[in-house]
């Protein structure tokens, strides 16, 4: 566990292994990857100097700008069983403490931590305050500039955060202000809450920013209190859409960060990855998709600053296992086989496959699979309870494998040879798709299915020999 | 030197008998239901006598909906509070828990079951009301678990329900016959109390029925009797010095231990003759009230013992010894208990066979015979058309419940010679319902 304590160890460790996670993002640079977002850990430089010392390489200010008062409470969570913040949701708005507190405890930060990254998250209005606090946090000693077009409540509803996210216009005309007026690096951070994020990524770029980072919160209600009836979470009897968070979107973050990495014209802006990230896994595959450093909030909220060890140990590990020195040797590696669902082959063939050694016979294949998707699953007549996969029925969605609670019981199986290779863009240009009703072409056309009335003659109840 | 010393007050009685399966909090109960797989045709219900939907009641309880869990527990089985706590879970339903086969610990299915349970025992939610009056009445004859499952099903049915308990307390020997450590008097007679208040069926106790005159009146008076008597004392061993001073029936000393708890005296040196789940009750109950020396002998081997692994582990650690393959010949003393005379057996081709000239003696002050109940053969007796097996069992229609008098319907004990409170649960519901089938046909 060497590499699981603090910068300096690693940094030791990191020369005598020729791993170098330091990262020099639009010309910010950090001694790895691993950035706070801008959120409540970065409120104050007390928490900075702590994620610093734990071993974090950057921070993004909690944005200053406008003058704010905050309500009490502030944080609703998605809990799933006995997992608690799946996913998580905030009503809190940007700093609400003086700037003139944060602008000195930046500047102390900095004397410090010299080569950590410290970017002061931005949020005004005018272009006059643009300007004025762009000059103040140069002053300060900021490494560079996020701003924040992202906030989805609140702040919005004052013109700013994602109202100026939602407008590529209104988006571009900030940046080229921004850019302007700065003399460090400006990152511009996006809004999920739009149909797609390449409009104002484009935006971005064409008003020069100098770098992307995404995603902010989703707009989100997380739950509804039963005795109340108000939104979690409640502010005397009411609530309001908040900003969620958390691993429940770090799916939706790495969509958009692919989207934005495939734009002919964004792809080559470097981009921070945000949303969900929690463990090396996530980094890693932030990275595969093209981010350059990533950012936590939630899981430094549920766990604090220690799990960056475990994000250190874990990435590095993957580093020394597949041969990488720095992260830009696999940065974007997985973009080339994201791609449209009409490119992928159509001929390529996978089966469920159940080892008998392993399976525990809880039967959720069995029922997951006849309820739930193909009817490809039996189960013995006998009254044993190893299920087996019907082959012929078996469309190789995945669902068994999914569900199955041991790991390796359930594989999916190459069928195909290898061989053939057909796309529905191929068959489209070859003008061999279906196109009637009933095509003989289509996919389902004999494909077993059972007769409708058999669903009420398979009751399978059996209880023998139980009573004394 | 002994595990436990003498308990002197209540306090130190409660320590030494402290709960096997104590009650969950929220935190537990949560972390524990979020563990279940919510499996297809599940494993745990087909091995419950009683046929709880356990996955489902495990779900409600995850969901936080504890009134609705124990709803799903009482819907099946009328004593589920005292099920989770005593049933031999290790052997039924968490015995069948599909984790098992992964060397995963199975679900604490028995204490979730208690969760939510107690939860509305404790607050007194009613989840029952009589079923509007039929005008029928139908007489119990014993307040154990099959005759209080049978009275709570058939007043849901509308009928009127008077049962008739030789004792003063009801649930028969969940009260009476079961170790301290598996359940305290308290909770079985919360369990009690919370299903009478709901359902209103009269108890009239200390009130034996043993009499022809007796069962002709009930028989005059109600539409239908069931039969709940369990079984009786203790069952002589036929064997010089059964009469001593410092010799007791091992049901008589649960009985006495259940109801006077650290005023029960025990002497210093107790051999407990048997290896029934009683004789594993009364071991482990004789080291927990401070005896000295207790010797649990069997005739047979370790593995031919009816009690369950778990309980003979729990007597070992309570300090008990196992003496096996040691069949008793004779009590002796003089006037007091002063020793067991045994031989030595063997099993040859399956057969049980003594060895010649192996006798020896155990020194005791106290003997504790754990060698089955008797039978109520002759109440039965009095009853016409009755038949009975072989073993003096009660023999009924399986689905209905119903013995060969068709007036007469049975369960528990009486017609499975001595099993779980679970399997006498699960009789009184059926005859509740075989019954009502039988008087709404006739």
């Amino acid at each position: 566990m060497e590499f699981t304590n603090g910068s300096h160890k690693t940094k030791e460790m990191n020369k005598k292994d020729k791993i170098d996670l330091s990262v020099n993002f639009a010309g910010i640079k950090a001694p790895n990857p691993f950035w706070l977002a801008s959120a409540p850990p970065t409120n104050s430089g007390y928490q900075i100097m702590k994620a610093f010392d734990a071993g974090w390489g950057g921070a993004v200010w909690k944005t200053l700008g406008m003058p704010t008062i905050n309500v009490s409470s502030r944080y609703g969570s998605t809990n799933y069983r006995d997992t608690r913040m799946a996913g998580f949701s905030n009503i809190e708005l940007i700093s609400d403490r003086p700037l003139e507190d944060n602008l000195r405890e930046m500047a102390e930060v900095k004397r410090h931590f010299p080569d950590h990254a410290v970017i002061a998250s931005l949020m005004v209005d005018t272009r006059k305050e643009w300007e004025d606090i762009i000059k103040q946090v140069e002053d300060a000693g900021a490494d560079g500039i996020e701003l924040n077009f992202g906030c989805p409540h609140g702040m919005c509803e004052r013109g700013m955060g994602s109202a100026v996210g939602q407008e590529p216009e209104v988006l571009k005309t900030i940046v080229e202000w921004v850019m302007e007026a700065a003399n460090i690096p400006v990152i511009t951070k996006l809004s999920p809450n739009i149909s797609h994020i390449t409009d104002p990524g484009l935006a971005a770029v064409q008003g020069n920013t100098d770098a992307i980072s995404l995603i902010n919160t989703v707009k989100s209600i997380v739950g509804i209190d039963l005795d109340s009836y108000a939104p979690y979470p409640v502010v005397d009897g009411k609530g309001t859409n908040g900003g969620y968070c958390g691993p429940a979107v770090k799916p939706i973050a790495l969509h958009m960060l692919k989207d934005l990495m495939q734009h002919p014209e964004i792809k080559s802006t470097p981009m921070s990855g945000i949303g969900g990230i929690e463990t090396w896994r996530d980094v890693v595959e932030f990275i595969l998709l093209g981010a350059t450093s990533v950012q936590v909030c939630t899981a430094v909220m549920h766990y604090g600053f220690g799990i960056v060890r475990e994000l250190e140990a874990g990435l590095i590990n993957f580093m020394e296992n597949k041969g990488y020195t720095t992260i830009y040797d696999f940065a974007g590696k997985a973009l080339p086989n994201v791609t449209e669902w009409k490119h992928l082959n159509l001929k390529s063939e996978v089966k469920a496959k159940i080892n008998e050694d392993k399976c525990i016979g809880c039967d959720l294949c069995y029922i997951a699979c006849d309820d739930g998707a193909h009817q490809a699953i039996a189960l013995p007549t006998d009254g044993g309870r190893i299920p087996t996969i019907i082959e012929k029925n078996c469309v190789g969605c995945n669902l068994c494998s999914l569900v199955c609670p041991v790991e390796d019981c359930i594989t999916m199986e190459k069928f195909d040879d290898g061989k053939e290779h057909e796309t529905w863009h191929e068959l489209t240009e070859s003008n061999r798709i279906p196109d009637t009703w009933n095509d003989d072409r289509a996919g389902g056309k004999g494909h077993y299915v059972p007769e409708p009335l058999e669903a009420l003659a398979t009751k399978r109840k059996d209880k023998s020999g139980m009573r004394n | 030197m002994a595990e436990y010393k003498q308990p002197a007050n209540e306090q130190e009685f409660k320590e030494n008998f402290k709960q096997k399966k104590p009650l969950m909090n929220d935190t537990q109960a949560h972390y524990e239901s979020s563990r279940c797989l919510f499996c297809y045709d599940a494993p745990c219900m087909n091995a419950c006598p009683a046929d709880i939907d356990i996955p489902l009641f495990i779900k409600q309880i995850n969901t936080g909906n504890k009134e609705g869990a124990a709803k799903t527990i009482y819907d099946s089985n009328w004593m589920g509070n005292a099920c989770g706590t005593i049933c031999p879970t290790g052997v039924l339903c968490e015995g069948a828990c599909v984790y098992n086969n992964q060397d995963v610990a199975p679900l604490l299915i028995g204490r979730l079951q208690n969760y939510a349970t107690m939860s509305v025992i404790e607050s007194g939610k009613q989840l029952y009301s009589p079923g509007e009056d039929n005008g029928e009445k139908v007489a119990i004859i014993g307040a154990g678990p099959a005759g209080i499952s049978c009275a709570c099903e058939l007043r849901t049915l509308g009928y009127s329900v008077d049962i008739y308990e030789a004792k003063s307390q009801p649930s028969g020997l969940t009260v009476h016959g079961i170790a301290p450590y598996k359940i305290s008097n308290e909770e079985v007679i919360a369990e009690m109390n919370y299903l009478q208040n709901q359902l209103g069926y009269n108890i009239i106790y200390n009130h034996t029925i043993s009499t022809k005159e007796q069962l002709t009146e009930l028989e005059s008076n109600y539409s239908a009797i069931f039969i709940g008597v369990g079984l009786g004392a203790t069952a002589s061993l036929n064997m010089t010095g059964e009469n001593l001073n410092g010799v007791h029936g091992a049901v008589e000393f649960i009985e006495e231990l259940r109801k006077n708890h650290s005023d029960v005296k025990i002497a210093q040196k107790v051999v407990v003759i048997g290896g029934g789940n009683t004789a594993m009750d009364a071991a482990s109950g004789s080291a927990r009230l401070g005896a000295d020396e207790v010797t649990l002998a069997y005739r047979r081997g370790k593995d031919s013992m009816g009690a369950y692994g778990f309980e003979y582990d729990l007597a070992v650690s309570a300090g008990v010894k196992g003496l096996f393959n040691a069949s008793p010949l004779e009590i002796i003393g003089n006037g007091s208990v002063e020793g067991v005379r045994f031989v030595k057996t063997e099993s040859v081709n399956g057969k049980l066979t003594i060895i010649e000239g192996s006798e020896f003696t155990v020194n005791c002050d106290m003997v504790i015979k754990a060698t089955g109940q008797a039978k109520q053969g002759s109440l039965l007796s009095m009853i016409d058309n009755l038949s009975l097996d072989e073993k003096t069992r009660i023999i009924v229609n399986a689905d209905t419940n119903q013995t060969t008098n068709p007036k007469y319907f049975a369960g528990g004990d009486a017609i499975n010679g001595g099993a779980e409170v679970v399997n006498g649960a699960y009789d009184g519901k059926l005859a509740a319902n075989g019954i009502h089938q039988w008087i709404t046909q006739n």
